[in-house]
Parts: C-alpha cells; structure tokens; sequence
C-alpha cells in the first residue's frame, strides 16, 4: 500500500486564476519568497533598476520566520552580491564526518563533496533577517504575513499573483474581521517559495516545465543549542540511527555545526522515500541526541530552537526543463537547485536569484536559462547528478555507486537514473517506534514541546490548510503520525468520540490539528498536500 | 513608617482584600486606611484602627479622580511613607493618578512588602510568573498595589477610630460622571480571567457531553469553566474558555485540570496558577510534572465525587 | 476631530521575552512588534473616525527608534500619521517618566480624544492612561467595552467586577480600551504598501520638556519560589481519592 493510492482532494492547477480585481497592485516586478533566491534577486533589482517598483511576498510574520537550513554556505555569491557584512558564524574551523552505530562512531575520511574548506556556518534565518533589510534599504518593498495563494495568468501569461484571504475561519466563513486579499500585478513575477513551492507547483504543470525524472524530498528537522563547552568543528555523521538495507530505504545523515563558542546546530535529515510507517525523522533526532558522541557536546547545555523543513533532493535530473514561461522565472529550492552530497542550496539560490533579476531587469527572460545553464549551478548539480538515486539501493551500494561517481563526473552505466515519487514507496511497518526516547524535558523532548520552540502561535480557528484523505488504512494513517514532526495528525480513535468510530472497518479517521504546523512540507511528499494558511501563519524561526 | 491604606468598598462594608491589605501594613507600621464615598462612615468604623473617612455626596460614584484628590490631600496633610492599595478596575486608576499627582513611585501586582534596610521592597512575578522582581523606589511616598487576595485581613480588628478627610476636589476631577450603573445579578460566576478558582476540561473528558461534570464542580467552587485547545477545536467548549498560548492567561488560586495532558502550549497558560490539581488516568501525561497534587485515576468517577463532597463541605 | 492613540512597541512573544541580567529591565534587543492591546486601541480610532467622517487619527509612541516597525503597522491599518518620542536619555523610564513624556506628545498634538490599550503586553497591568490623563487634567474612563463619541462628550460601558458602569466625560478626555471592544482588522494590502509613505515625525526629550527621573527601581531578579513537593495519588478507590483532594483544597485553604 503507498501513500499515492490515496491521493489528496487537490489538484495542482487550483493555484492558477485569472486576474479578477478590479483595483490591484501594480508593481514592475514581483518576487515571490522572501528567502536567499528571492531577497538576492529584490537586491539586485534594486541594484540594476532602481527606479522600477519591486515588491516581496513573504508568508511568514517576517523575513527569516520560515527560513530553516543547517547551514554551512559558500560564502562566495553573496559576497559578490550584498558585501562582506552578513551575519555568520565565521568560517569552518574543521570538519569530520562519522560513521554512527549505536554506541561508537567510526571516524571516516571526508567524502570529497563534502568538503567544506573556505565555506562558512550560517543561520539563514537570520541571513535571511539581513538580506531583507538590504533588499529594503534597495528600494523593495518587504510585505511579510502575506501568502501567495494563485498565480494570475492571462492569455498564457503569468501577470502576477493574488494574495491570501485574512480573517476566515474553520469552516471557511468570514470572520469579523476579514481581509480579501488582492490581485497583485508585475511585469514578471519571480516565484522564490523554496521547497514544496504552492504557485511553483501549478506553473510547472500549466506551462508543461516538468523535468525528466519527478522530485523527491528529505525532511530536516533541526535544534539549536547553547552549549557549556564550544564545538571547534563542523561534524556530519551517516550510519545510525538510519539502517543500511535496501527495504528501509533510510537515506540521510545528521549534523553538528558550531554557532559561535556557544551555540550548536544539529539536525537530521532523512529522505522521504522511506518505507517504514513507524520512521519519526523528530524522533530520530531525539535518538541521535543520546549518542555519546553527541550527548558530550550537548552536556550542560540548554535547547534554545527547534524547526523542520523539507529540502528537494531529486537534483540535476529533477530540473524544469525550463525556468522561466512569459513573466515568469523560477528560482532557488522552489525548483530543486541544492547540491545533496554537498548539503548546499543557498548559494545557488543567491545566485539563481541575481541572474533572474538581471534577465528581468534586461526584459529578456529567456536569458535567464541560458545565465543558468552557464553558470556553476549547472556544472555542479550536473557532477552529482546520479548520487541520490544511488542509495535506493541501500546505504552500502548506494555508497560505492555514489563514490565511483564522483571519479565519472557523475556519469552512471546505463544512463542517469530517475527519482521515483517519495509516494509510491510501499509502506510497511516495523517496531521502529519502541526505540524513540520518552523525552526527558532536558535533553530529549517531545513534539508538541518542539512546537512550541518553533515560536508557532497560530490561530486556532483558521481553515485547515492540509489536503488529505481523512480515512485511510491505518498503516498509511500512523505513517502520517509518525511523518509530521509537528503532531498535526493523530489518529482519531473510536474511544476519543469525536469521529473516528464512523470510518469503515479496515480504515482508521485521521484528525488534523492545523495549527501545529511549521509548514515544512513534508506532507506534500507523501500523499497530502500543504497549502499555504493565513499569511503570518507557522514557525517564527529566528536561530535556525 | 506611617502606610495609608486606599480601602475600597462596596455594598457598604470594606472589600476583604482592602483589608488584607489593611492587615499587611498594620504588620509593617503605623497604618491608617482611607474610605471615600457617600455613607460610608459605618464602613470605614467597620474596617477598625485608625481610618480616615472622606463622605461627600459628590464622592458617591466609584470613580477614580476626586479619590486622587482626597488621598494626595491626606498625603500632604499627614505625611505618609506609603499608599498601598488592593488591585482592582478603580485602584488602579487611583494609584496612578496618584503617582502622577505627587510625583511618587508605583510599583503594581505585588505579591509582598518588606522592609529591608530601613527601604521598602516589593516582591513581583514577571514574565507569566516565570520569575520574580524585587522592586523598590526611589521617591516618597512610595505607591504599591498588590495583586488581589494576596493578604488575609486580620482575624479581629482594634476598636475604630474614624477622622475626617478633607475634601479638595479640582475642577477636572469632576468632569467624569456615571451615567448608569447595572449590576451582575447572575453573569454566570466570574469570567476566567478574574475568577480565583478556574476547572478546567481536557480531552479526556471523551466528549462534550461530559462537560457537565466540569461545570458542577466549578459551580461547587465558586470557579470558572475553561477548556483546552484541544477540545475548543473539537467543538466541545467555547474558544472563549481556552486557556493557553493562543488562547487566555489565568492565574487563579486554585486551577483544577480535568482529563489534561497538559503540553507546554497549555501550561503556559495558567502557570501562574497558586494551586494545581490534576486528574487524569495517563500517569505519564506532563501535567503532572507541574501540579501540585496529581491524582491519577478515572475521572468520570472522581470528579462527581468530588463535587459531592464540596457541596456537602459549603 | 483629532484622536490620538498611544501604542506601545513591546518584544514579541515568539522571541521569547527575557529579563536581561544585568540591566534587570526587559530584554528590549529584539524583535519589536505592536502590542496586541494596543491594536484594539486602534482599532477603535479607525471605527470612530470612520463614522464621524472626518478626523484623524494620530499614534503616538514612546520607544527606541527600531520601535518604528511596530509602529508602522498602525498605519497600514488606516492611521493617518504617527509620532514617535525616542531618545536614549528615556531609556529605562518607568511608569511616571514614560506618561509624562506621552502627555508632553500629547499637549503637542491636542487632540480630542486619546485612547489606550487596556495592558502593556510586556508590563502586565500599568495604568498609563490614569497617569497620563492626570498629567492632561482630562478626565479618563478605563476598561471601556464600549464607545460612543458624540459632539463634544464619549460615554463608555465598562466592565468592573461587580457588573458594568456607563460613565460619561466631556472632551477632551482619555480613554483606555478593552480587548472585548473590537476585533482589531488585519491591514489590506495597500494599507501595508501605503504606510511607508503616511507622515512619521520623531521627537525628542527635549521637545516635550525634557526627560524626568524614573520613581521606582528594579532591585534583583531571582527564579521563582519552588512550587513545594508536588504530591501524587494514584491506588485506591475514586472515593479515596476525592477525599484526598478535598483534604488537600482544605490545607491550601483554597476552599
């Protein structure tokens, strides 16, 4: 059974309209996210035209709320582009990679795409803090709490977007204080979502931009830490609490970054074409916790962030076979550039987002690709191309293909390969839940706990924004449990009397909690679908 | 030390917390209390001690500037140390008129008052009671409100001793009026905000139905009803009743949680409380990590028991 | 008619607000956002200018000059202009110095009606508003649920706790608002892009009289008194443990 047999009650082009207000916002250029892509393009416009109007959607409360990433970035990009006072943590002071069992850690040698020398440790929410104060002090105009909920296309052209509703609630009715959203027009839109992308979505199908093979996704999920002793190297481990063989299909790794002397980031991040039910990538990460490797370097400290989010692994294969449409161009993770066996995405989205911006600027947009296909983005993911498949095989197979090609640029026997959908794999279910630990409240803690981390106050009596089947088998039911690492799903027991007693015998109700949600996509993999909530809705990330 | 007292009263006595307060400062120093209104000589003989009563017609409506008048007028007359006052709608407003009238210090929602080092010093949660603040001033005289019921009024009080206030009312001290007064006859007990004792009901009460048990012991304690997120989603209980982060901050004396797992979402909510009681029949739920007496067991069977058993007590 | 709303730029909750250890003042270094009372504030403005009219509608904050953000979302929400007091030499002001320097702003402006939020989010029960009205010498009605402005008087409905009041004052006067008052609306699109452009004038101490001496002081900080051994009852029967509780209600004396 998988999960793509019970498809969402969601079709991809309900995010395309057409304009139908009669008093919108007209600016010359619109971007869509106010992430890395989008914040580097709104610089750059305003760097290039700084007599047009360039304004920025952000449905989080402010720019870097919904901003989560590990990260250690090549710094080189952004330099070129914003100068050399952006918020880090100063460059990688050392790096080891290990292989985890449960007890020891096996130090290995550095994979070389891992190689980190001259990168530099960052926290994107708070980069993504600074970006929007240089995009601002551009000219751009910064509209946080403001979701993009369709793509306006007219004649076959994308002429902007309209914005959320504000003030509905559960069952969609309007609250006393609701706020229709608009129709905002550009001479061309830049959608910059980042993963799981709402609008980016629709407008690879309306236009027909699918690449060869379909996306796939991992799911991270991250603490930060302030920690009694510093960390002076970046650590990234493979092995356990993942297991090797092929049927789990556990692709994924953890990592341990330093944040100054007193911070620490770590996360786990883990593909979502896993096969057990019982898999909880927040779980794993409370596991991972209680390695001594890791349980010294946390020793005396305190959890001071949580988040989680999604990152598009399917890469070079996964590409549009175009990125831009007429006033349209497709930046940074919306569109799955991020390099996995590096673990690096921004510095691609910086630089897909300042191409985008000079294509606009120069009213040229299918330079855009060809600014792309020239730059080192492609010449890097195309290097890779085949590594993630690779592992389908299971960790050791996929290890040994992963490493011959990076001798062969890439190249595999018999072609590149395809990603398969995150939801046909076929579930089934072990014990794997019996391990997790109970949460200590110290060093261990539970999900609704990490929520709350998250900074997430949203609103109880907004309309759920999840699209899902609500009465399933219950093998694919607590694969949803497990999924979220934000306890929106629970299974809705008989017992309960609020339900679950009305679904048919071999299927169990799934109850859905909406405002949990941190937004981090992870569903839209696996047999739902995320659509974006009110504007201002989810995490308000600041560490991460 | 010589403390006033600001004592507010109703229905023609003094409230109790008024005087818990009066107790609190005879226990500091030489106290003095103060009653402003129209026919209120009788209460303020009632409260005991030294009380002076202000009684004007044009004081009759509870409104706070003419009482600013009255007590900066006392202040400056007698030479007090310290004005301290029960929280409430009409001290507040008193208290910080007053500061503004004498350029004098106010510290508010203490929940103590000692001397230390001949200066005195305020005791103050903070930050959802999160942490404590020891305030203190740095002027004469100092103004303090201290949260409500914080204080026991003393058990007998000395034989009263009433003196005329005088009466100095400025122009613009009478420009409020009252146009109308109505009172709650029977709003349904306190709203959760100002109630002392809040039950609240989880998830594990199974159904809305069963509400009725969280609303009989409630009533019993002369409490509030509050729900949990969870349920409030659910639409067992009104959004109004919710109490945790996206929904009301309560800090009653006595919180009792009926069939709650108690996550940090709803413990922020009320960890203010004096008093925690929890009922639930998962030993391993959160909430007993913060309640003072944790009762793990049915609650469908406790609870009516319970409610009995205060009923027959009251 | 002019109304004036004072607002409060305060940390935002999700930043977790903080006592900073060695000023032993809140953490102010963070995000900044409105306080949620004050919008209802607001709110209430943009309802009594919409039914007059014509009026405007004035904010008017105290707060370091990063206050300006918050500030600003009143503004996308349809006030008209807005008027920040910074300067550092205010810093750390206290009940007193902050309302003093409010009704130097205020005197400024004239206004006809001032209205406050009912709580500072991040100082938990100040009475500003009775401070500042005093300052003023304009009567103040506080806790108000509801407004009615006529000619030249506002009458208020305010919650006590022994029912509701209807209390009337002749304008000028000052008015602190309940959040039971109104739904503050979220600013529209335009509201949020016009804002930029909405007149913000920043004044300083010394352009309302000065900056006053703050009366009160922050002594130390410490953890909270511990909550006493938490007791547990878990075997017995469901009278048993009734019993218990009430014997424990008893011996708090929360009974």
């Amino acid at each position: 059974m998988r999960p793509s047999d019970f498809p969402p009650p969601w079709r991809v082009d309900e995010a395309i309209a057409q304009p139908s207000d009669d008093e919108p916002i007209e600016v010359d250029f619109l971007v869509v996210g106010a992430g890395p892509a989008g914040l580097a393009a709104a610089i750059r416009l305003g760097q290039l035209a700084p007599d047009t109007s360039v304004a920025v959607l952000e449905k989080g409360k402010r720019p870097g709320a919904h901003l989560l990433s590990g990260a250690v970035m090549r710094p080189e990009p952004l330099r070129a582009l914003a100068g050399e006072d952006f918020p880090s943590y100063g460059r990688v002071p050392g790096e080891a990679v290990y292989f985890l069992t449960a007890s020891r850690a096996v130090r290995i040698p550095v994979p070389p795409t891992m190689r980190n020398h001259g990168n530099v440790v960052v926290s994107l929410s708070q980069l993504g803090r600074w970006l929007a104060e240089k995009a601002e002090s551009g000219g751009a105009m910064l509209l946080p709490e403001t979701a993009a909920v369709s793509l306006l296309v007219d004649d076959g052209r994308v002429v902007g977007v309209r914005t959320g509703d504000k003030g509905r609630g559960r069952d969609g009715e309007r609250l006393g204080r609701f706020e229709p959203g608009s129709d905002v027009r550009a001479r061309v839109t830049l959608l910059c979502e980042g993963t799981a992308g709402h609008l980016t979505a629709a407008a690879l199908s309306h236009f027909g931009l699918q690449g060869s093979s379909p996306q796939v996704w991992a799911l991270g999920v991250k603490e930060v830490w302030r920690v009694a002793r510093p960390l002076r190297r970046v650590i990234h481990t493979l092995g356990w609490p993942l297991r090797a063989g092929a049927r789990y299909r556990e692709f994924g790794g953890s990592f341990v970054y330093p944040m100054g002397d007193d911070m620490v980031a770590l996360g786990m991040v883990v593909g979502l074409d896993y096969r057990d039910a019982e898999l909880s990538v927040h779980d794993l990460l409370q596991e991972l916790k209680t390695h001594p490797l890791v349980r010294g370097l946390l020793e005396g400290g305190e959890r001071v962030g949580w988040g989680a989010k999604t990152i598009p692994e399917g890469g070079f294969v996964a590409l549009p076979r175009a990125f831009h449409a007429p006033g349209l161009l497709l930046c940074g993770d919306g569109v799955g550039l991020v390099n996995v066996p590096a673990l690096k995405g921004i510095h691609y989205a910086v630089e897909s987002g300042r191409l985008a911006a000079e294509a606009a600027a120069g009213g040229d947009l299918a330079s855009y690709d060809r600014a792309l296909r020239e730059s080192f983005v492609w010449e890097d993911l195309r290097g890779v191309r085949n590594m993630r498949q690779a592992f389908a095989g299971g960790f050791w197979r996929g290890s040994l293909s992963a490493g011959l090609a990076t001798v062969s640029r890439g190249a595999v026997p018999f072609g590149d390969r395809a990603t398969e959908p995150d939801a046909d794999q076929e579930l089934f279910r072990t014990d794997r839940a019996s391990a997790y630990p109970q949460g200590d409240g110290k060093l261990t803690f539970d999900k609704l706990s990490s929520v709350f981390l998250s900074g997430n106050r949203t609103r109880d009596d907004q309309p759920n924004h999840i699209r899902l089947q609500t009465e399933v088998p219950r093998t694919l039911a607590e694969m949803w449990v497990r999924l979220c690492p934000a306890q929106v799903y629970e299974l809705a027991e008989p017992a309960d009397g609020d339900g679950g007693g009305g679904a048919p015998a071999d299927r169990v109700g799934v109850r859905v909690t909406p405002s949990n949600c941190v937004q981090c996509g992870a569903i839209s993999a696996k047999g739902g679908r995320l659509t974006p909530p009110e504007g201002g809705s989810g995490p308000e990330y600041s560490l991460t | 030390m010589k403390l006033l007292v600001f004592l507010e009263h109703h229905d023609g006595a003094v409230t109790k917390a008024s005087l818990g307060v009066l107790a609190k400062a005879r226990a500091l120093g030489d106290a003095a209390g103060v009653v402003v209104g129209s026919g209120v000589r009788g209460a303020a003989e009632a409260a005991g001690g030294l009380v002076y009563a202000a009684d004007d017609e044009r004081l009759a409506a509870p409104l706070p500037a003419p009482r600013v008048d009255v007590l900066a007028k006392l202040v400056r007359d007698e030479g007090f140390d310290a004005v301290l006052f029960a929280q409430s709608v009409l001290a507040a407003d008193v208290a910080a008129g007053l500061a503004a009238r004498l350029d004098a210090g106010l510290n508010w929602d203490l929940v103590d008052l000692v001397e230390e080092g001949g200066a005195l010093v305020g005791k103050r949660p903070a930050l959802a009671d999160s942490v404590w603040v020891d305030a203190g001033w740095s002027s004469a005289p100092a103004l303090a409100t201290f949260r409500s019921g914080t204080f026991d009024p003393a058990s007998d009080a000395p034989a009263g001793d009433v003196r005329d206030a005088a009466i100095e009312l400025e122009a613009h001290s009478l420009l409020a009026e009252l146009v109308e007064t109505v009172r709650d006859e029977d709003g349904g007990g306190p709203s959760i905000e100002d109630a002392d004792v809040i039950v609240a009901g989880g998830r594990g009460l199974g159904g809305p139905e069963n509400f009725v048990l969280v609303e009989e012991l409630a009533a019993a304690l002369g409490g509030a009803v509050a729900a949990t997120r969870a349920v409030v989603d659910a639409g067992w209980y009104p959004y109004a009743t919710q109490v945790g982060q996206t929904g009301k901050t309560v800090s009653p004396k006595l919180y009792v949680a009926v069939g709650i797992s108690g996550a940090i979402q709803h413990k922020v909510g009320m960890q203010g409380s004096g008093v925690v009681v929890a009922i639930n029949k998962d030993p391993h739920a959160p909430i007993f990590e913060y309640a003072d007496l944790g009762v793990v067991g049915d609650l469908h069977e406790i609870v009516p028991k319970l409610t009995e058993l205060v009923r027959s007590r009251t | 008619m002019k109304i004036a709303v004072c607002v409060k730029a305060v940390p935002d909750a999700a930043a977790g607000r903080r006592i900073d250890e060695a000023t032993k003042r809140l953490d102010r270094s963070g995000e900044l956002a409105l306080s949620d009372f004050d919008s209802h504030a607001v709110e209430e403005a943009l309802r009594v200018k919409e039914t007059s009219g014509d009026a405007e509608v004035v904010v008017v904050s105290m707060g370091p000059e990063r206050a300006i953000e918050a500030v600003r979302k009143t503004l996308a929400m349809g006030a008209d202009r807005a008027v920040i007091v910074s300067d550092d030499a205010l810093a750390g002001a206290d009940l007193l110095v902050t309302a003093r320097a409010l009704a130097g702003a205020l005197e400024r402006e004239q206004a006809d009606l001032v209205l406050f939020g009912q709580q500072s989010a991040d100082g938990d029960g100040a009475c500003l508003w009775a401070a500042v009205a005093e300052y003023l010498r304009r009567p103040a009605i506080s806790q108000v649920s509801e407004l009615e402005v006529g000619g030249d008087a506002v009458t208020g409905k305010r919650q006590t706790e022994f029912g509701y009041e209807r209390v009337r004052a002749p304008l000028p006067a000052v008015v602190a608002v309940s959040d039971a008052i109104n739904e503050p609306r979220y600013p529209s699109l335009k509201g949020i892009m016009g804002a930029k452009n909405k007149p913000q004038e920043r004044i300083a101490a010394a352009d309302i009289g000065g900056a006053t001496t703050p009366r009160t002081t922050v002594l130390a900080l410490a953890s909270p008194p511990p909550r006493g051994e938490s007791r547990r009852i878990e075997d017995g029967s469901a009278a048993d443990a009734a019993q218990a509780i009430l014997e424990f209600l008893a011996e708090k004396r929360v009974l």
